[in-house]
């Protein structure tokens, strides 16, 4: 089984999403280059957190046209797995590979803090070692996570089950006063058509490490490896 | 040519004894780039002028230093061949000016000078005061200072954990803005700035030189007056996205044994990295200017000499490795130009356009700089009676109420919210703690850092606040169970030119020597930051104590948070209830009269070494120290975080508010298992440190006695609050 990660300039979560993807594959990624023009064969491809090009112009706008990208969406087209974490939904949605756009905060101000998300499709193969509505807990810290789309792509997405994660309270309760950006019915992540490609805005990656105090992200890694397996 | 006017010598900050030292020295008129060079180096923000024979007396060293100061940072040895890399530093005027660019120049500057060293940048921390609540700027200097801040750590990836706010009217018109940077490296991959090896090549990396900034070291060196709006033009305007591709360049460079020295470009820019390095080493620098990488057009000798454009650095490498060291810049999209070469003339010379625009003696410049032996005064309060502090008939919960509610006590939550505090993903205990603990990357082994300065104490009697400043951090990082190694210090004063803010300098002095030999916590790098003064008004004392500590185990630490109920609540140490210039006065009477609380340093040593071994050995994992606020706001702290509630139990004669609010310092509240408690107690004993066990953890209420007690929900409330409402309201 072959990961890899995508290294853009200004990327800064990508050495911590290696450390959590190395301790539930028992492998080490490969750490790509964004100016590669060839992929490595890969089974599952990361696209970590961070400031692509410091955010200029619009999250994830240059990243999406950096060399390896043509060859990440024809990968993601053929159903390789992807998954896109902070700054790697924005880019996802940049490439059109996920509907919708991450805009900026409701409160206009970065967020940094653990939340609770409901599980709400537990079925994919991003999720299905979580049960149904369960409630994690995974830090968020962005000041682009406002996810937003026409009526129509949300009712799509909805209806179809696309929605992975919802932002809400301890007790689950889905409703404006637990949503902490503005994202639209408080989507946290989201899965394409096809489910092969996940993009989140919380960091699982920091929460699959005892010491450091959360563990919910642990099962969104195993699920990913089972699926691959 | 032009022509070098007395005006313009004044506008350089260059007093007649100095001039005249520049014409016999250099046996002729300097040129104008010279002059600019002069002022630069001799200016207080370079040159230390005035404090600089008082830092002389500063301990600096123990068995685990290995850089004191002198470097762009100190360095500490933590073992197994890994070391820690930190400085703190002021960027309090540029803040004021334009908050957003000037916090987050600052940040991005403290961590140049902790990557030059090699050392990965792995914890921010920073130390913020702003005037009166009600003062019509601070709204704008909080929120502009706070996102600054934010966006350049957040986008460097490097965690915010941990720093202090305080308001006072003081800083209204002349706000505080501290950053500190620790970074982790290999002990035998330390990099230096000494320059060597005649021939050698001078190269600039990073961003292109612009016109930003030029004489911001003159400008944080003057008092402000109501014109300093007008001096927007000369703060530095930051690009962290440039920055973290020139930190993976630089420490993807130091992988191998290319660099020789280096240094980045910070206050007076390339003038005083090159003056500075060549000066190390004992050599001569030439520097051709014509290579250097610029982002605007005719730009003169001077402005280039000048400019502290953000994000470059200057490099001393072989020019047979020239060609592997442009590689990985150029990978990173990166300027890599070489602009000069070592010589063995001792002299600095600089060429533009065929022409020679200067040529100084190095010897003059450093040695020949100014150092004054100002006179001083140190001036304390008259010590006064506090029993008049004790009538009131106030209930105690609606003193706490207030307490936990005012801006200066009120959680912080609303300012580290907005910092990335977990990215790297070692980050062990966040912001809002005593100490933050920053995992060793890849071992069981942990930093714990803090900053820490109690202005008013220094303002009242300079000497005790000296001494408190680095006990209060000696006693944060021994609060989660870390050994203190040693301190970054920032040195926020008035103008040095007045006896008494002299005599602040100085009592401050010798207050930290005291309190630095008894802890063995010495100082390893730092920073002077004097004429904090608008209309002639100066900024309370400020000397700000960036701290760090070592936990050999991440097995065993301790945190502020009640963990149990039914626990024992244990303060170990001596409370006598002494209110002078403690919050409660201030906040309940508007009274600062009087010294501040006295510190033993001998008995801090010894509590503070009974904390650690008792968190050690018998497990205890819940310490918080008793600070600003006392006793009961300690105690507040420990439920609303870890939302259980106690019951006190203490002897009536002591429910009053010297016992409940008193600042004795040298304290700490711990909670201990009813398993534990013989063991506890038999190591406080042993260690002859008195100790008073005031109750149990229980519930969730907090009960002082039948007449006071208080949900948690809400005072958690009213603690948290505070900051969205403050930035709501008109």
């Amino acid at each position: 089984m072959e990961i890899s990660v995508i290294v853009f300039p200004g990327s800064n979560c990508d050495r911590d999403v290696a450390v959590s993807l190395k301790q539930v594959f028992k492998r080490n990624p490969k750490m790509v280059w964004h100016k590669e023009q060839t992929l490595p064969k890969s089974d599952l491809i990361v696209l970590p957190g961070g400031f692509s090009y410091g955010d200029y112009l619009r999250c994830g706008s240059m990243a999406a046209n950096s060399p390896i990208m043509s060859e990440i969406i024809k990968c993601g087209k053929s159903g390789t797995f992807i998954i896109g974490i902070c700054n790697g939904f924005q880019i996802l949605t940049e490439t059109n590979l996920l509907p919708g756009t991450l805009i900026r905060n409701k409160d206009l101000s970065f967020i940094c803090k653990n939340l609770p998300l409901k599980v709400e499709n537990s079925k994919s193969r991003f999720t299905h070692k979580y049960s149904a509505n369960e409630i994690i807990e995974i830090p968020v810290a962005h000041n682009e996570g406002n996810y937003f789309a026409d009526q129509k792509t949300i009712n799509n997405i909805e209806d179809k089950d696309l929605v992975a994660f919802r932002y809400c309270n301890k007790d689950g309760i889905v409703n404006d006063e637990t949503n902490p950006n503005g994202s639209k019915n408080n989507i946290a992540g989201i899965i394409n058509e096809q489910g092969n490609i996940l993009g989140m805005m919380p960091h699982p990656e920091r929460a699959s490490d005892k010491v450091a105090g959360l563990i919910d992200g642990e099962k969104f890694f195993i699920s990913i490896l089972e699926s691959i397996q | 040519m032009i022509k070098i006017t007395k005006e313009l010598i004044d506008e350089h900050g260059i007093n007649d004894k100095e001039y005249s030292f520049i014409l016999e020295s250099l046996d002729r008129e300097p040129t104008i780039t010279e002059l600019g060079i002069f002022s630069a180096m001799w200016s207080e923000h370079c040159s230390y002028k005035s404090s600089k024979i008082w830092l002389k007396k500063l301990p600096t060293s123990n068995d685990k230093v290995i850089q004191g100061p002198g470097e762009n940072a100190g360095v500490i040895d933590l073992g197994d061949g890994d070391a820690a890399v930190f400085k703190m530093e002021s960027h309090n005027h540029p803040s004021y000016i334009e908050p957003y660019q000037g916090a987050a120049t600052g940040v991005g500057g403290i961590m140049r000078d902790v990557f030059t060293m090699g050392a990965r940048p792995v914890a921010l921390l920073n130390s913020l005061r702003f005037g009166d609540i009600n003062h019509s700027k601070t709204k704008h200097l909080l929120t502009g200072v706070v996102s600054g801040i934010g966006g350049y750590g957040n986008c460097m990836g490097v965690p915010t954990v941990g720093g202090e706010v305080e308001f006072n009217a003081c800083y209204n018109d002349n706000i505080l803005v501290n950053a500190m940077c620790v970074g982790i490296a290999k002990i035998n991959k330390i990099f230096y700035s000494k320059a060597s090896g005649i021939g050698n090549s001078v190269v600039y990396v990073g961003s292109k030189t612009g016109r930003d900034g030029i004489h911001g070291a003159t400008m944080a060196s003057a008092e402000f007056d109501d014109s300093s709006d007008e001096k927007r033009p000369t703060v530095q305007v930051g690009d962290p996205f440039a920055e973290k591709l020139l930190l993976e360049a630089c420490l993807e460079l130091m992988k191998e044994d290319i660099i020789i020295a280096i240094q980045d470009m910070g206050a007076a820019g390339l003038t005083s990295s090159a003056v500075e390095m060549a000066s190390k080493g004992k050599v001569g620098i030439d520097l051709n200017l014509d290579k250097l990488p610029c982002r605007e057009t005719l730009m003169t000798a001077y402005e280039m000499m000048l400019s502290e454009s953000q994000e470059r650095m200057l490099m001393i490498i072989e020019p047979e490795k020239e060609k592997e060291a442009k590689s990985v810049f150029d990978k990173w999209g990166l300027d890599f130009a070489t602009i000069g070469v070592l010589t063995d003339t001792n002299h600095i010379v600089v060429k533009h356009e065929s022409e020679k625009k200067a040529d100084i003696p190095l010897n003059i410049l450093e040695s020949g700089a100014p150092s004054y032996k100002r006179p001083y005064k140190i001036v304390t309060n008259p010590e006064v009676n506090q029993s008049y502090l004790l009538k009131s008939d106030k209930k105690l919960i609606d003193i706490l109420k207030k307490l936990i509610s005012s801006p200066n006590l009120c959680s912080r939550r609303w300012v580290w919210e907005q910092y990335d505090h977990m990215v790297m993903n070692d980050t062990i205990l966040r912001p809002g703690g005593d100490s933050a603990i920053i995992r060793i990357h890849g071992t069981n082994k942990a930093l714990a850092v803090c900053s820490d300065s109690t202005p008013r104490y220094c303002a009242s009697d300079p000497t005790e606040g000296g001494k408190q400043a680095v006990a209060e951090s000696w006693r944060n990082i021994t609060s989660v169970g870390a050994k203190p190694i040693a301190i970054t210090d920032c040195m926020n004063f008035g103008n040095p030119e007045k006896e008494e803010i002299m005599g602040q300098f100085a009592g401050v002095i010798n207050g930290m020597i005291e309190a630095c030999e008894i802890l063995d916590y010495p100082v390893v790098s730092g920073n002077v930051s004097l004429y904090n003064e608008t209309n002639g008004k100066g900024i309370n004392p400020t000397p700000v104590i960036g701290g760090v500590g070592l936990l050999e185990s991440l097995d065993h630490f301790s945190t502020p948070n009640f963990k149990r109920t039914n626990d024992n609540i244990i303060i170990l140490g001596d409370t006598k209830g002494y209110l002078c210039q403690s919050v409660f006065a201030y906040e309940i009477f508007s009274d600062s009269q009087g010294l501040p609380p006295k510190v033993d340093l001998i008995l801090e040593k010894k509590t503070g070494d009974l904390v650690r071994n008792l968190v050690t050995n018998v497990k205890i994992d819940t310490v918080h120290d008793i600070s600003d606020g006392g006793l009961l706001i300690a105690l507040t702290e420990m439920s609303i975080s870890g939302e259980i509630g106690f019951q006190l139990n203490i002897d009536k004669s002591n429910l009053n508010y010297s016992f409940l609010f008193g600042e004795d310092q040298g304290r700490y509240i711990i909670s201990v298992e009813d398993k534990n408690l013989n063991d506890a107690i038999e190591y406080i004993k042993k260690s002859n440190i008195s100790y008073l066990n005031i109750g149990k953890t229980n519930g969730k209420k907090i009960k002082i006695d039948r007449d006071n007690e208080i949900d948690i929900e809400e005072l958690r409330d009213l603690y948290e609050n505070w900051f969205k409402n403050y930035l709501k309201s008109n």
